[in-house]
């Protein structure tokens, strides 16, 4: 996935990282010691079950909105049909809130 | 709940919809309506959105300005709806996508951009509207009933689906009521609806509302996912 340099992907690593913290929180779901970019959202080693990633893409869009003031929609067609799903780790999670982020903005 | 109630009722505009947004604000709750056209009367309470509820991006639209406002929505009410009478054989296709559109399509995009307002608080009430046209299976409404038999069973999915988030439910199946859904119906028709009914007269707005505040209750979070049709109607 490419990204568009005006994109702080950083700041959106944190996003995805707050957000699954207060996923993971507000569940009453175990916070790992080593959360982090590796961190895996679905599959056998997955931190969070099927509605706490449902959760947490939901959450996701509502803090694009208000911190960049663009709607985007994370579980549309395109990401559903990828071969390679972009919720499977923080990591591709981020790179994907990343280059919708840079579609918004007219990359 | 000391805070009042956030509310949303499509199709607020007449009928219904209307009644239902006077009573709620009537009981102190922040309504938000909307319908395509504005409506020519205002109310305490009340705000309106231009929206068509079968657009994706005016959905979305108005359940942002609704998080702005409140911050929260506690209450959906997928009241937009539009009817049709044909025979099977004389329904142009254009009339099946408006049908469908409207009651079914729009019911789902509220509801879940609604929904996903509502999980975050973990709470939510959730009432969509059927009709007795599906159970009576009546002639000449075959798509505005299969509309209606896609919005009951998306109702009870979802029911299941939401049931975790504190969100709940459920569909009331009014039978006909003097609005203008029905006007163009003949009232030989109507006589023969009421005539399969098990209370035979026609609904009242409040038989309606009667159901729909029953649903929204918040004592009754242990009521989802079911169909409750008006008159004995089965």
């Amino acid at each position: 996935m490419t990204q568009h340099k005006s994109i702080d992907r950083g700041a959106v690593a944190t996003m995805v990282l707050t957000g699954l913290r207060d996923v993971l929180a507000s569940n009453d779901m175990e916070l790992p010691p080593d959360l982090g970019e590796e961190t895996s959202l679905v599959g056998r080693q997955a931190v969070l079950d099927s509605i706490g990633l449902v959760t947490l893409v939901v959450d996701l869009e509502q803090r694009v909105e208000s911190e960049h003031g663009v709607v985007i929609a994370l579980a549309n067609d395109r990401a559903m049909s990828m071969r390679n799903s972009p919720f499977r780790t923080v990591a591709t999670l981020t790179d994907y809130v990343c280059t919708l982020l840079a579609e918004e903005h007219g990359a | 709940m000391t805070d009042p109630e956030v509310v949303l009722i499509t199709g607020a505009r007449k009928g219904i919809g209307r009644d239902l947004a006077e009573r709620y604000a009537a009981r102190g709750a922040l309504v938000e309506g909307c319908s395509r056209e504005a409506p020519d009367w205002q109310i305490e309470g009340y705000q309106h959105h231009l929206t068509d509820v079968t657009d994706e991006s005016q959905v979305r639209a108005m359940i942002s300005a609704i998080k702005k406002r409140h911050g929260r929505l506690d209450i959906v009410i997928n009241n937009a709806g539009i009817a049709s009478m044909n025979h099977i054989l004389l329904t142009p296709l254009a009339t099946i996508n408006r049908i469908i559109a409207t009651n079914f399509v729009g019911t789902t995009l509220v509801s879940r951009e609604g929904a996903k307002l509502m999980q975050r608080s973990r709470y939510g009430r959730i009432v969509n509207f059927s009709t007795v046209a599906v159970p009576l299976r009546l002639q000449g409404e075959a798509i505005y009933a299969a509309s209606k038999a896609a919005v009951e069973s998306i109702t009870r999915i979802m029911a299941r689906e939401l049931g975790d988030l504190g969100i709940t439910v459920n569909a009331v199946g009014p039978t006909p009521v003097e609005t203008d859904l029905i006007k163009a119906v003949p009232p030989d028709k109507i006589k023969n609806i009421i005539d399969g009914m098990a209370i035979k007269r026609l609904g009242t707005f409040e038989d309606v509302a009667n159901v729909v505040e029953f649903f929204t209750r918040r004592e009754s979070s242990y009521v989802t996912g079911q169909v409750v049709y008006l008159g004995g109607a089965s």
